[in-house]
């Protein structure tokens, strides 16, 4: 698009003019971004925390699929030992999920925009914003630290009994997924209530941009859910410190027990992980498609849906796991129920290109790719959720590649597409788009090069979690490994062409992608009290008034 | 490249070898679901590439703000999916309620103890091993449990899997279809080798089989190689050395320790002292491992084998190892 191969240099006019206010440069000093109570510097510093957590994790990732190039049998020719391997996707696991994907899109992302969506200043309760940040740094350090200093090994899921005779540091970390999991329970009551009561006037709940109504799904997750995962970690404290017999078989516990108190936070959390994904795809879609929404009240509601549904489906994490069979026939049942809404979204999305006008630049580029990536990994979810096929794919590279589809080629893409979307609003920069499109490219190419091969691993009876495998699995274990250097190389290309931006972009003008949503009504970046005066409101997928000016390079609102 | 992808062990291009009586239903099942998938997805991508191209930004064009609704088209694309996942769904719970339904009798049951990080099995005959022998086309049974963690008993050409939970009887069946030799591989996260807990699964013909189970009773009569033939049996190879045998892993070799002094783990009983490496050690570290862990090995866990050897099969082991006394030790721990 014209607007972004050819950055316009001249300064946008902005109506305000002169020394213009953004929220970046209202007060300068440490201190006054370590007790910010602004929205806008929280998001953005809870963004460079999790993409700092991202770094960490796919390092690691590295080194576990560096290890696998050879199959190791002969343990004195492998990278890491077996225990080392274990401590590696142990670390993986959990520095991802807990300390990545979770906070990434609702807390960073989120932060910045759901106040600007709904024109405020502010979210609800500022100082429990702020909270919610220093407990995520807190439990993060000390999450980090128990896991660096001495080795846990149990994998991120802490399954008893092995968790709770294992010699890492599991009470230590679990204090660490309980201090994180406050801070996501403060971050959800927090959207829960400013979408509640600071919806401005003439914003009904069907006038909500798409991607609020997700955040706004995810937030009664994360306050309903995340307690139960507390609970879960204070009890297997309790067990480990005091022997209370819940979990352990040789005190009459029930190691099944377990697993359904942990699956009964960490499948919603999946949905945490995947909604908000959704909505910056239902934002990138239509903007960028410069067209509204295709079924906005389908969308809406199917979010609404699978955080619902979402409660009810813990249970096929556990289909081998010997449970009643009728229980696991009702959970089989339950989980296909979830696809559909899903299902729904992909096809609303096609929809909204339909007769659009398509702009192919970085944010749209990574939409695309989200949508191929997440179909793959919606579809491979059809062979778990089925019983018979899942005996046998259960606990293979067939599930470590399904889940890797939807949540790196679902909420990482969405979450990268969204950072190059929002970008400009966030710096005031303009990136390179080319350079942008390559990194997208890079990524696709590389990601489909890891994962792809690990279905086939699956099927083929290659189990998770082996830190040696047998030599017929060696060839699809090297395509994945380079695919893995690549997706890492596409990766870095992201974040130099981000870096770049803030050194040598142009200025961003107040709307360069011709969004109808009201971030885009302030001027990038937004000045510290967002609006100077009360935007109106109108229908955010309504694209007909919104015109391109050559001269600013910006698009605006015709009156 | 492809003769490689398709390696000798997979008949397919996805799955290994067919070898029990789920195995056609399961497969069966995964390829109509890859039809179904590219039914969906082909068409999909297709229209995401063509409204790319056809709808793109381009000077002269202008797209319309008008498709934002249709009734039917929504309504078909929310039905006609939850009918085929429906179906899915029913196929899937036909193939798992056979495979929770093992025939009322005339299996043969065979006793599967799981422990980190080895497999025994154990026969009705009372015969032992650490590899799974089954008869070709008889209904198997195994009856699992667990005396440490969570396990799983996962054999990919049965296309059959178990999670085997400690404090609880697990069970799995099926007939076998195809003589041959499969792998079994351990499928829940057991700890340090877990990826070394696999054993090999014998189809075998109903005479092998009866041949397998008598020689298998047969204890050796001389002591030393009764205590070879139990250090086979009990899985004390799956972590200990011996001669130039077994697993160079988590437990202390047996080669040339007998008589010398052995330095201790600090430790409640014996904090930093040595311990002469005798028959009373012997026993001592079979019946209460955790009492008097050698320096070095701390954190290994040695299953405690109480009620599970006699006194005289712990004289036999004792007897073993010492006729490795003048073996060398192996190169790395």
């Amino acid at each position: 698009m014209s607007v972004v191969t050819n950055p316009v240099t001249m300064p946008a006019t902005i109506p305000e003019a002169g020394k213009e206010d953004n929220y970046l440069t209202h007060s300068s000093g440490f201190l006054s971004w370590a007790l910010t109570l602004d929205h806008k510097r929280i998001g953005l510093m809870y963004l460079v925390g999790v993409m700092s957590a991202f770094a960490l994790g796919g390092v690691i990732a590295l080194l576990i699929r560096i290890h696998l190039w050879n199959p190791n049998l002969d343990s004195a020719q492998a990278w890491f030992t077996n225990k080392q391997y274990n401590q590696l996707f142990t670390l993986h696991g959990a520095v991802m999920v807990f300390l990545f994907i979770i906070p990434s899109i609702p807390a960073a992302l989120g932060n910045f925009l759901l106040p600007i969506m709904l024109g405020t200043k502010d979210v609800a309760f500022p100082r429990l914003n702020l909270g919610s940040f220093y407990l995520w740094i807190g439990g993060a350090l000390f999450f980090l630290f128990s896991l660096f200093a001495t080795g846990l090994d149990t994998g991120w899921t802490f399954y008893t009994p092995y968790s709770i005779e294992s010699q890492g540091p599991v009470i230590a970390a679990t204090m660490g997924v309980f201090i994180l999991g406050f801070s996501s329970i403060f971050t959800g009551l927090n959207f829960i209530v400013t979408i509640n009561t600071m919806r401005p006037p003439g914003m009904t709940w069907f006038r909500m941009p798409l991607f609020l109504w997700a955040i706004y799904s995810t937030a009664i997750i994360q306050v309903l859910a995340t307690p139960v995962l507390g609970i879960t970690m204070l009890l297997l404290a309790a067990e480990k410190l005091l022997g209370i017999g819940i979990f352990d078989s040789r005190l009459n516990g029930d190691p099944v027990a377990f697993q359904h108190f942990f699956w009964f936070y960490s499948h919603p959390a999946v949905y945490i992980m995947i909604l908000p994904a959704m909505g910056i795809i239902s934002e990138l879609m239509s903007v960028h498609s410069h067209k509204g929404i295709f079924g906005y009240r389908m969308i809406a509601y199917s979010s609404v849906a699978i955080a619902l549904f979402g409660f009810l489906v813990w249970g096929h994490h556990m289909f081998t796991s010997g449970m009643a069979d009728v229980t696991t026939i009702v959970f089989s049942a339950l989980t296909f129920t979830v696809s559909i809404p899903s299902a729904i979204k992909v096809f609303n999305w096609i929809g909204t290109m339909y007769q659009g006008t398509i702009s192919l630049n970085t944010p749209m580029v990574y939409a695309l790719s989200f949508i191929f990536l997440f179909t793959i990994g919606g579809l491979t979810g059809l062979f778990l959720g089925a019983l018979s096929t899942d005996m046998h794919l259960h606990a293979t590279y067939f599930v470590i590649a399904h889940f890797h589809y939807v949540m790196m080629g679902g909420t990482l893409i969405a979450f990268l597409g969204g950072v190059f979307h929002w970008w400009p609003k966030m710096t005031g920069k303009m990136f390179n788009d080319f350079a942008g499109i390559v990194s997208a490219a890079i990524i696709f190419v590389g990601f489909n090069l890891t994962f792809l091969p690990q279905f086939v691993l699956g099927t083929r009876g290659m189990p998770r979690r082996y830190a040696s495998y047998k030599p017929e699995f060696q060839l699809l274990h090297q395509l994945s490994t380079i695919g893995a250097i690549m997706l890492g190389i596409g990766l870095l290309v992201a974040l130099l062409t981000l870096l770049h931006s803030i050194f040598y972009g142009s200025k961003a003008p107040r709307n360069p992608w011709g969004g109808a949503t009201l971030e885009w009504e302030c001027s990038s970046p937004p000045p510290h009290d967002n609006f100077s005066s009360a935007p109106t409101v109108g229908d955010p997928y309504d694209f007909s008034r919104i015109e391109f000016d050559p001269k600013t390079g910006s698009y605006f609102k015709k009156k | 490249m492809i003769p490689t992808i398709l390696a000798d062990i997979n008949d397919s291009f996805w799955f290994p070898k067919q070898a029990s009586n789920f195995a056609p239903d399961v497969d069966w099942l995964y390829n109509a679901i890859v039809y179904i998938s590219i039914a969906f997805f082909v068409p999909i991508v297709a229209a995401m590439i063509y409204f790319t191209v056809k709808y793109r930004e381009r000077p002269g064009y202008k797209g319309s703000f008008e498709a934002l609704h249709n009734t039917t088209i929504e309504v078909l694309w929310s039905v006609i999916p939850t009918v085929i996942a429906g179906w899915i769904f029913w196929q899937g719970l036909l193939g798992y309620i056979a495979m929770q339904s093992p025939p009322p009798s005339g299996t043969e049951d065979i006793k599967v103890i799981a422990k980190r990080w080895n497999w025994n099995f154990k026969y009705p005959n009372g015969a032992e091993s650490t590899e799974l022998h089954v008869p070709v086309g008889r209904p198997a049974k195994m009856i699992m449990r667990s005396t440490d963690v969570n396990h799983g008993f996962f054999v990919p050409a049965f296309r059959v899997k178990r999670d085997i939970i400690p404090g609880r009887f697990h069970y799995s069946w099926f007939t076998p279809t195809l003589e041959g030799t499969y792998d079994l591989f351990c499928s829940e996260y057991c700890g340090d080798n877990h990826s070394t807990m696999n054993a090999k699964v014998f189809v075998q013909s109903e005479e092998d089989y009866a041949k397998f189970l008598a020689e298998a009773i047969k204890e050796p009569e001389d002591i030393v190689e009764r205590g070879r033939w139990l250090y086979e049996r009990k899985a004390c190879k799956g972590c200990h050395y011996a001669g130039k045998d077994g697993a160079q892993g988590p437990g202390p070799s047996y080669n040339g320790t007998w008589g010398k002094s052995v330095p201790l783990a600090k430790g409640a009983d014996a904090s930093g002292k040595e311990t002469l490496f005798d028959d009373q050690y012997v026993l001592n570290s079979i019946l209460n491992p955790e009492q008097q862990k050698r320096k070095g090995y701390e954190n290994a866990v040695m299953p405690s084998y109480k009620g599970e050897l006699k006194i005289e099969q712990i004289e036999a082991l004792a007897a073993f190892i010492k006729s490795l006394e003048s073996e060398a030790a192996p190169a790395k721990k």
